[in-house]
């Protein structure tokens, strides 16, 4: 098996690339930040987009960071198949930059929601959620103002009859109730994947639980999933940019 | 020429505007009973060069489609007007 090699984007604002990179370096993969300027990735496994605040999140959040010169790459890699995760911010990014349908509005109650979040895994499939079970439940941070997932009803049902829905609010039972969804996101939904599935997005930081100091480790699963997958690829040179 | 375009950005109706029914919750505490819905938005006031009016409102309606606006959830109308008290720069040297 190879160490697995992810560009970590930094955007101005961008908090949660440090995260992203610490647990890279604690499982002994080869991690590197890519600054937004930057037009090529290299040789890559894997992208990930993390949480923060890029480009200040002005107009809209994730509506300026589109248009920074290392999303072309990031979507040539995509294209080819290229696992990718954005996480809260990175969610936002990757919905403003039509890769994921629908958008994340203000969430509901107007307020900025930190706190540990139960999820469902409704669908344990891909480079990202492939080493889980469906119906498990995890335990991950949130932290965002601007959560509450949006589409309307035909994406959402085309969504949920694809299977594309991976992740759900959900209390400490696994129920999608109203009382569970920290943000009023629309059926619950916490984090989808685009056709290929190769393209996750979720508000939760799994990156932030990935050490016991943290208070909790459920993250590593996401992470523990990508090294899987990545080690069942015949043809990883293959997808070099 | 000079022109200046008040661009309107708002939740498309039908979503949920939670600051908007915040603020008609204060309103109606302010004694304006009467006040059964508002919606919240942002005024984009944009100052920029074109030919004639046609080019203007072409420039405002790429604006908007391009960037200004995400036809996911948003929806957006403006006014497009000659800038005339747009101040004049300065030739120096």
């Amino acid at each position: 098996m190879t160490t697995p090699r992810v560009a970590v984007v930094v955007f101005p604002g961008t908090w949660s690339d440090r995260d992203f990179l610490d647990v890279a370096d604690s499982l002994g993969w080869a991690a590197r930040a890519v600054w937004h300027t930057e037009t090529r990735l290299d040789a890559i496994d894997a992208v990930a987009l993390p949480g923060g605040f890029a480009h200040g999140d002005h107009l809209r959040a994730g509506a300026i960071a589109r248009f920074s010169p290392v999303m072309r790459a990031v979507s040539d890699f995509a294209a080819q198949g290229g696992p990718v995760i954005g996480s809260c911010n990175g969610f936002q990014i990757l919905s403003e930059a039509g890769l994921l349908p629908g958008a994340l509005l203000r969430n509901d109650h107007l307020e900025f929601r930190c706190a540990w979040q139960w999820l469902r895994v409704d669908a344990a499939t891909g480079p990202f959620l492939g080493t889980m079970r469906d119906a498990d439940l995890i335990r991950l941070p949130i932290s965002h103002g601007e959560g509450r997932y949006y589409a309307d009803e035909a994406t959402l049902d085309d969504l949920e009859a694809s299977g594309r829905v991976v992740l759900r609010y959900t209390d400490a039972d696994g129920r999608a109730v109203a009382e569970a969804n920290p943000n009023g996101s629309m059926r619950s939904i916490a984090g989808i994947v685009n056709e290929r599935g190769n393209i996750l997005g979720l508000m939760p930081h799994p990156e932030r639980a990935a050490d016991p100091e943290t208070g909790g480790t459920d993250g590593l699963a996401f992470f523990r999933a990508l090294d899987a997958w990545l080690a069942r690829q015949p043809a990883r040179a293959e997808r070099r940019l | 020429m000079r022109w200046l375009a008040d661009v309107h950005v708002a939740l498309r109706s039908g979503i949920a505007d939670p600051e908007g029914q915040t603020i008609a919750g204060g309103l109606r505490a302010l004694g304006h009973l009467t006040v059964d819905e508002v919606r919240a938005g942002k005024l984009l006031r944009i100052r920029f060069e074109a030919a004639d009016a046609a080019a203007a409102e072409a420039a405002v309606s790429d604006m908007v489609r391009r960037l200004l606006a995400n036809p996911v959830m948003e929806e957006a109308w403006w006014e497009v007007r000659s800038d005339v008290a747009a101040p004049v720069p300065e030739r120096i040297g």
